[in-house]
């Protein structure tokens, strides 16, 4: 069976913009394979190249070095089989929130009552019933990111890509849209790369966490095998004292690097 | 939830009993500066103090009474009618097409860094170029109707559209951008539901001071030659420095770029329904 991600050896250099001379090195010589129906984490300091990881698995934006496949086929351009989940508001802002839903079915030429249809039950799916006809700045943070996940989902995506969705909202929050997103992905188990910086985030919802170091020259340093039963309770699993072992553990090897990280935030 | 456009009627009316305060403001501004006028340019009120004639200061300034008159006679009588339809055609017409070649070309050139970097120092040219001075060039052209004014007009209104959505294409999300390609959005798809949504904004912005252009075009226009218009009444008012007509006339236009700014402002309402508020800070 192929699997649904490998990142074989990729490097990504890119060019200052103010001066054409440097170059900055985000990704280097990373090796990351996602098998199907896999949920993998990808922590690591702010700031070291997470989002480029995603950007080339999504094949918007092409490594220097390395190649790229997704279930067996090089990537060349758009990953068609990919969804992403920004971290940032993604939402046209000029459609409503059904529009929205509906939109990556209407850009293949969907009838439009179909497209609707698909779109209410996928809204009601994460509990925005009755919120079809909002515009995105009449919506909360934590609504917009469940119009996001809608927007995603309903292209019934083989692989979906998250960069830290969840980071611009509250802690509360946080955590309900991840209980929430276990219990959809959970009826059916597609691979997932969870991009984040809060590593109990991770250990809470993947099979798999994958550390990076600081950047630049970003790469892994470290996976483990994250052996928690499924389902799980994303809000209760924090106080088990297995989590709580594979916290300390992943801590320890991600400790030194998210201090470098700082480090060279202070220095900037 | 926030949502607090006022879409209902109650709400509404509520916001028109609001404002009735600052309308008796308003329009108290306006009538004592019509009374402060006609003190100053009566013959008859106060006694001339800068010019030796007491009738002096009338001929140079007009009488507001006259003017309102003058107004008046003209609906009265129906003389302004055909006038004024043909500056208002002259100017609707300007701004339609001026406003469509500026949102396609600002889409192309914004969409083709090549075609924009080869035109760049001639549209550059072209905008800071004195535009009312090819006002005769073109009475030569076009003639004396009102082709020649709407091809005025259209030079005025093109340049601030065209700036406005090449702007509002450079300045589109990427993020915005990449998940609609991440949707499966092709290039097209992409012209329609991103790149030209998101320039609208910059549209409505521009468009405000594009009417008022493409006016300024057309009356600017019938000025310097024409046989019809209120440019045109204008003109013939001043040959026999009748200035209380020329008052009349310039009244008129104050009122009608009114009536065509508060048009646009209608039509910003009706079709930018998604945007949390009037982006102030977007102006041409």
């Amino acid at each position: 069976m192929a699997n649904a991600l490998t990142l074989d050896n990729i490097t990504c250099t890119f060019q200052s913009k103010n001066d054409p001379l440097k170059t900055y090195t985000a990704v280097k010589d990373t090796t990351l394979v996602v098998a199907e129906g896999e949920f993998v984490c990808v922590v690591g300091p702010t700031g070291c190249g997470k989002s480029t990881l995603l950007n080339v698995a999504a094949g918007l934006c092409l490594p220097s070095k390395g190649s790229v496949e997704s279930f067996g086929n090089a990537l060349n351009g758009i990953n068609s089989r990919a969804g992403y989940l920004f971290q940032n508001d993604a939402l046209m802002p000029w459609r409503t929130a059904l529009e929205n839903v509906a939109a990556g079915l209407e850009f293949r030429g969907i009838e439009k009552n179909e497209t609707h249809t698909q779109a209410r039950a996928w809204l009601t799916r994460v509990g925005l019933n009755g919120f079809f006809d909002r515009y995105p700045h009449q919506l909360s943070g934590g609504q917009k990111k469940r119009v996001s996940l809608a927007q995603t989902l309903i292209m019934d995506p083989q692989i979906i890509l998250m960069d830290e969705p969840f980071s611009a909202l509250d802690v509360q929050t946080r955590q309900l849209m991840g209980k929430e997103l276990l219990e959809l992905w959970q009826n059916n188990r597609k691979s997932v790369v969870f991009v984040t910086h809060d590593l109990e985030e991770a250990i809470a919802l993947s099979d798999r966490v994958v550390v990076l170091s600081a950047g630049p020259e970003t790469h892994p340093i470290g996976e483990y095998r994250i052996d928690l039963p499924r389902p799980r309770d994303v809000l209760e699993i924090r106080m088990t004292p297995q989590f709580l072992e594979l916290h300390s553990l992943i801590w320890r090897a991600m400790k030194n690097e998210v201090l470098k990280g700082y480090e060279q935030q202070q220095t900037q | 939830m926030n949502n607090n456009k006022p879409n209902n009627s109650a709400e509404k009316k509520r916001s028109f009993f609001a404002r009735l305060p600052l309308i008796f403001w308003q329009m108290l501004l306006l009538v004592s500066l019509f009374l402060l006028w006609h003190v100053l340019t009566s013959p008859t009120l106060l006694p001339s103090f800068y010019f030796k004639d007491p009738f002096k200061a009338a001929f140079f300034f007009g009488e507001p009474l006259k003017v309102l008159e003058r107004l008046w006679r003209w609906f009265i009588d129906g003389e302004i009618y055909p006038h004024l339809w043909v500056t208002l055609v002259e100017t609707a017409l300007a701004f339609f097409i001026g406003t469509v070649l500026g949102v396609g070309f600002g889409l192309w050139l914004a969409l083709s860094a090549f075609l924009s970097d080869i035109l760049e120092p001639y549209i550059k040219g072209f905008n800071a170029m004195p535009r009312v001075i090819l006002a005769p060039i073109f009475s030569v052209w076009f003639g004396l109707g009102i082709a020649s004014k709407v091809a005025l007009g259209v030079t005025l209104v093109f340049f601030i559209v065209f700036f406005n959505v090449y702007q509002g294409v450079k300045e589109v999300s990427p993020v915005i951008l990449a998940n609609a390609k991440m949707l499966g959005a092709s290039q097209r798809q992409l012209l329609r539901h991103v790149y030209l949504p998101s320039a609208m904004s910059w549209v409505f912005a521009s468009l405000h001071n594009a009417v008022g252009l493409a006016f300024v075009g057309a009356v600017v226009g019938e000025y310097l030659g024409s046989a019809a218009g209120v440019g045109y009444l204008i003109h013939q008012a001043e040959g026999v420095f009748d200035i209380n007509t020329v008052f009349a006339g310039i009244l008129l236009l104050t009122a009608f770029a009114l009536i065509l700014d508060w048009a646009v402002t209608w039509a910003e309402k009706k079709l930018m329904v998604w945007q949390p508020q009037s982006n102030e800070s977007k102006h041409a």
